[in-house]
């Protein structure tokens, strides 16, 4: 368990400050009373429904709404040619029938010219029930012209490939980012080529290549998105409550997209279902909501359903990857090239900041110290839905986690050394912090080599890898993985990050009322994160107030100051840093109140949890709240000093924090049928501080299970005609407690030497880290059978294959 | 959330009630038992049914019950009953086996044994049981009530001999003493449709094998049954060897289709794999009898 310091209790039990604390928000969440944005319902309110492509691929010959506009209820049918029809006041583009994506693509809102994906929005209709709504869209009949799709991204670049992005003049799949490259290289090319060409040539090195793919899958969050939109004519304010992570950049979206004045936008994301990335992106659908409002007047809600969710919304991954490491044959890593070709979809709408096309990916050289590295990822435009979106992934480190840690798992199958032992050989140690990465990331902390005897430690390693030779010897098959980790999280400081123009500076208001209750208003937006608690717990923590005196409020634009919101790892970070910050200007401004009440100059003063005090005199001293109260009160301050105790921040990070973590999983294998156990898994993270240690095992223990879920089952393949495979919750598989053994959690805490309370954030850490565990041990499992290498996800089906000699291409229909 | 087109409901108060309802709407009504099936299917607009007659206050169809050497389990026993019932599981064990790996929960609280059997999903596991142990079904109509052997239940997947206008009432197996019995599946994950699960009974009487009943879901094997894999094993010994062979037998009866569940070849090796490991288990079993 956490080693936290004494922390007193408040009346209520609460730590003030850092401790575990029963999650305030679970109050509600427990009783079924949250406010989800299909609780939100309007007077005169209007419902709709979108009619979505049956093919990957096709051109839109005609269609007709008639019979869908005759039948009772329909208030309007709105199709991609209604759109083209609406002129757009901005700089977008001059009409409403395509819209920017969050990496400077374009995207179609209603297809005008062709369908570009399976699921892909067609028409939209509003009617006064959903119902009624859904019955209008299977009225509406439309004559497609049938074209081959492009479904394998290998294929996508091949001379004579259908082209995709004909409506911007391209003749070929590629995809040219707002650099004006095609492909994005990091790190040392040269370097690195030279360093595995000479290891190739030295005996006494090796170099291993294998291709892995990174299968396509999807966030699949328990809500599904939508919007309950409404343009009130006579104020001019359009009210759009909405599944957003990012409610404030979502509200300067709507005003670059619709032409609409910002200040009269207000985005109000209620309680969210879970986001995993899957709610940072614009939809169309969202966007339609809004032109739904502005065309009947009423507002207009919009839900997707589950099928909906999987088949247009953002998928995560689809990397094909080839990986080369070269290593001396006792184990010392030299040099890692990553060649990469990224499968985008239709619409380059990747969420990342706007100077790394891949995203972070090119952390991939991961947690060891060697000194050539390099990455080439080429992206390029496929008939499957757009996005390409984060999925708890830190944008694409989970990719880059993925790669490095199996690379080194099939050296030490090459040069048969134990997967600890040589990833022992090569961790960065203590004192080479902060560490520079080959390709460019400042690493600002870390004891990897401790963390990683902790989880062995806990794992009982030795004797499991003894266990594991008693079984081989009688033909049982028991695997244990290792993955190492780290991330690179809490973006980022301005200079460097920014989403469509937008700097990932997070602002925070902190007000202390008279009687010393707290309103901190945050920018950015919980799905299930626990802000309600940490925050309060962060402004304890510095102000020494109970944080049941803390009221969280976040999740509405006209409340709370502007910010990038949450994805990526990116709140306790970032926000947190601002909310550190913001409780000390509120400290320092009670200081000066304090010295005035005391009569004593402000140097005087010394702070203790809670209550300011003149040195060498405890008893003279004033709480946090009788300072709030003078501060509101006659008490004269000194000139030049304003009244009252709020105050307001923006915090610009000046690195990314960089968790890690060291995972290990036990699993045993059934090699006639290819049944993959999870008998034991352990994590041992290091996030830094921990604010709320229950918050933080919460989310391991979350992520953990979609580390099971992608490296054993979950997965959206595509058959050659391009129809979805993955398109409801029978057929994309998300993981079960009975496919999740008991989490065995472990920490170890290195502070982040450059945020305000040592927090690096750790909301994705184990979805990043524990696939590569998983596949790990079933890899090492089956290595008997000569297997390297197995593609994800290791259904029994893959597994059987793999031991046969026989890798697939997962992401293909089976055949 | 998934709208279904409209339909219309009423709530049958006895099975004659159900069949004059279903006579009244003729091919547009569907019955709802568990509706564990057909609401998805409502809801993703591949059913549309017009009317739905709900036979869920139908107590006369609720039973588990012993008659004579048969075991009758009522049309609208729930599969929880199933798994839970004291009376299968003194007689057929892999009833229980069979029921714990039936979808989730949730599921089996509401779906029902006589829905099952009438979906008559290719991967569904109560049917193969029902094969395996060469039960027989009960449907009434206005006429009265006829017995279908399970064999000749299925006319393949999603159709039955169930015609519009009927109801099936009850499943009868037949009670087999000292027999054992097993039921294997392998599945992507708990409550996934089986990528292929068999079910044997296996009796065996001085080492030799008396009778056996092998049924195999999901895996092409027509009425979920192979019956030359059985018609090799009665009578012989009941050694690894036999088992082996009679695995490898009902295997070769399969015709699986490639699915995303995995590739026709692993799932013949499956049917193979599990119907070995059924038939040993219910080979010990029964000898434990």
């Amino acid at each position: 368990m956490t080693a936290v310091e004494e922390v007193p209790l408040s009346a209520a039990g609460n730590p003030i400050g850092f401790g575990n604390m029963k999650r305030v928000e679970d109050q509600r969440f427990v009783r079924g009373q949250g406010n989800y944005v299909d609780d939100v319902n309007l007077p005169g309110m209007l419902h709709s429904a979108i009619l979505r492509s049956p093919y990957a691929h096709a051109r839109i010959k005609s269609i007709d709404t008639t019979a869908a506009e005759a039948l009772p209820g329909v208030v309007a049918v709105i199709t991609g040619k209604t759109l083209e029809g609406i002129p757009r006041p901005s700089l977008l583009g001059d009409n409403f029938a395509w819209m920017p994506t969050l990496s400077y693509d374009t995207q179609a809102v209603l297809a005008t010219d062709k369908v570009r994906f399976q699921g892909q929005e067609v028409a939209y209709v509003i009617a006064t029930d959903r119902y009624i709504a859904k019955d209008a869209v299977e009225l509406i009949e439309v004559d497609y012209e049938a074209l081959d799709p492009v479904m394998d991204a290998k294929k996508a670049m091949d001379a004579g490939a259908p082209v995709i992005r004909d409506d911007k003049g391209q003749t070929d799949n590629s995809i040219t980012d707002v650099h004006g490259n095609k492909t994005w290289e990091s790190g040392n090319a040269i370097g690195t080529a030279e360093a595995i060409e000479k290891a190739k040539n030295d005996p006494n090195c090796v170099v291993v290549t294998q291709e892995i793919l990174y299968p396509r899958v999807h966030p699949a969050p328990m809500e599904t998105c939508g919007a309950v939109s409404y343009l009130d004519k006579v104020t001019g304010q359009l009210t759009m409550y909405t599944t957003s992570q990012a409610p404030h950049a979502h509200r300067t979206v709507y005003a670059m997209v619709a032409g609409l004045p910002e200040h009269k936008i207000r985005i109000i994301s209620p309680d969210i279902g879970g986001g995993f990335g899957n709610k940072v992106g614009v939809y169309p659908g969202y966007v339609l909501s809004v032109i739904g409002t502005i065309v009947t007047g009423k507002p207009v809600k919009w839900m997707e359903d589950r099928g909906e969710n999987l088949m247009s919304t953002s998928f995560a991954r689809d990397y094909h990857m080839t990986g080369t490491i070269a290593a001396t044959k006792d184990g010392k890593i030299l040099a890692v090239d990553v060649d990469v070709l990224a499968d985008h979809g239709a619409f380059n709408g990747v969420a990342q900041p706007t100077n790394y096309p891949a995203g972070f990916f090119n952390i991939f050289s991961g947690s060891y110290d060697y000194p050539d590295a390099h990455c080439k990822v080429t992206p390029v435009y496929t008939n499957k839905a757009p996005g390409g979106v984060a999925y708890a992934c830190s944008f694409r480190i989970t990719e880059a986690a993925y790669v490095i840690e199996r690379l080194v798992d099939c050296l030490a199958a090459e040069i048969e050394m134990d997967a600890a032992d040589l990833r022992l050989k090569n961790l960065l140690r203590p004192e080479q912090f902060p560490y520079t990465s080959p390709t460019g990331w400042e690493y600002d902390s870390g004891e990897y080599e401790k963390t990683m005897r902790v989880a062995m430690e806990i794992a009982g390693y030795d004797e499991l890898r003894k266990e594991q030779a008693e079984k081989r010897a009688r033909g049982e098959y028991m695997g244990i993985g290792i993955s190492f980790f780290t991330e690179g999280v809490g973006a980022g400081p301005r200079k460097d990050m920014d989403i469509l123009g937008l700097g990932m500076a997070d602002g925070i208001e902190l007000r202390v009322h008279p009687t010393g209750k707290a309103v901190i208003r945050l920018s950015v937006q919980s799905q299930g994160q626990g802000h309600e608690t940490t925050y309060a717990q962060i402004v304890a923590h510095e102000l020494g107030i109970p944080p049941e005196d803390v009221e969280v409020v976040h999740g509405d634009t006209d409340q709370t100051p502007f910010g990038l919101g949450t994805y990526g790892s990116r709140s306790t970070p970032v926000s947190g840093a601002a909310a550190a910050v913001v409780s000390r200007k509120v400290r320092d401004r009670a200081k000066i109140v304090a010295a005035a009440a005391l009569e004593c100059s402000p140097d005087d003063l010394e702070w203790e949890l809670g209550r300011w005090f003149v040195k060498g005199d405890k008893e003279r001293g004033k709480t946090i709240q009788e300072i709030a109260l003078l501060s509101h009160s006659s008490l004269e301050l000194p000139e030049g000093v304003e009244g009252h105790l709020d105050a307001t921040a923006v915090y610009n990070p000046p690195n990314l924090t960089y968790p890690y973590g060291c995972y290990i999983c036990v699993v045993d294998v059934d090699p006639l049928t290819g049944q993959v156990k999870v008998r034991r898994f352990i994590a041992v993270d290091d996030c830094g501080t921990r604010i709320n240690p229950m918050i933080v095992e919460g989310q391991v223990h979350g992520g953990l299970a979609d580390g099971i879920g992608m490296a054993l089952m979950e997965l959206i393949a595509f058959d050659e005609d391009g129809n979805n495979l993955g398109g409801s919750f029978m057929d994309y598989l998300l993981p079960t407690a009975v496919e999740c053994p008991d989490w065995e959690l472990g920490e170890t805490v290195t502070p982040s030497p450059h945020h305000p309370i040592g927090a690096k954030g750790v909301g994705e850490s184990a979805t990043v880290g524990s696939p590569a565990a998983v596949v790990n041990a079933v890899i090492d499992a089956i290595s008997p059978f000569g297997v390297r290498h197995a593609d994800m996800p290791l259904t029994p089906a893959n597994v059987w294959r793999a031991i046969q000699g026989n890798n697939v291409r997962t992401d293909m229909a089976v055949e | 959330m998934q709208t279904p087109a409209p339909t219309d409901y009423v709530r049958a108060t006895s099975v004659d009630d159900a069949l004059a309802q279903l006579q009244k709407y003729g091919d547009e009504a569907r019955i709802m038992a568990g509706g564990h099936s057909l609401i998805p299917m409502m809801r993703l607009r591949l059913a549309r049914p017009e009317m739905l007659v709900d036979i869920n206050d139908l107590d006369e169809l609720k039973h588990i019950k012993i008659e004579g050497n048969e075991i009758v389990i009522g049309a609208m026993v729930r599969h929880r009953e199933v798994l839970d019932s004291p009376i299968l599981f003194e007689h057929y064990a892999a009833f229980r086996e069979c029921e714990k790996v039936i979808a989730d929960p949730v599921v089996r609280n509401r779906g029902t044994v006589g829905g099952s059997f009438c979906q008559a999903d290719p991967a569904e596991d109560l049917s193969a049981l029902g094969s395996a142990l060469r039960g027989t079904v009960v449907i009434r109509n206005a006429q009265g009530s006829r017995t279908v052997p399970m064999r000749e239940f299925h006319y393949g997947p999603y159709t039955t001999q169930v015609e519009d206008g009927e109801i099936l009432t009850e499943i009868r197996i037949p009670i087999r003493p000292g027999a054992g019995s097993a039921y294997e599946k392998v599945e992507r994950r708990i409550g996934d449709w089986a990528v292929a699960s068999v079910g044997t009974f296996v009796v065996v009487k001085n080492g030799v094998v008396e009778d056996c009943g092998i049924g195999l879901a999901a895996v092409g094997a027509p009425h979920y049954s192979a019956p030359e894999a059985e018609a090799f094993l009665i009578g012989k010994e009941a050694t690894e060897e036999n088992l082996a062979q009679a695995a490898a037998i009902a295997a070769d009866h399969c015709d699986p289709a490639s699915d995303q569940r995995g590739p026709a070849d692993y799932k013949k090796h499956l049917a193979k794999e599990l119907t070995l490991r059924a038939l040993r288990r219910s080979v010990q079993s029964s000898q434990g009898a």
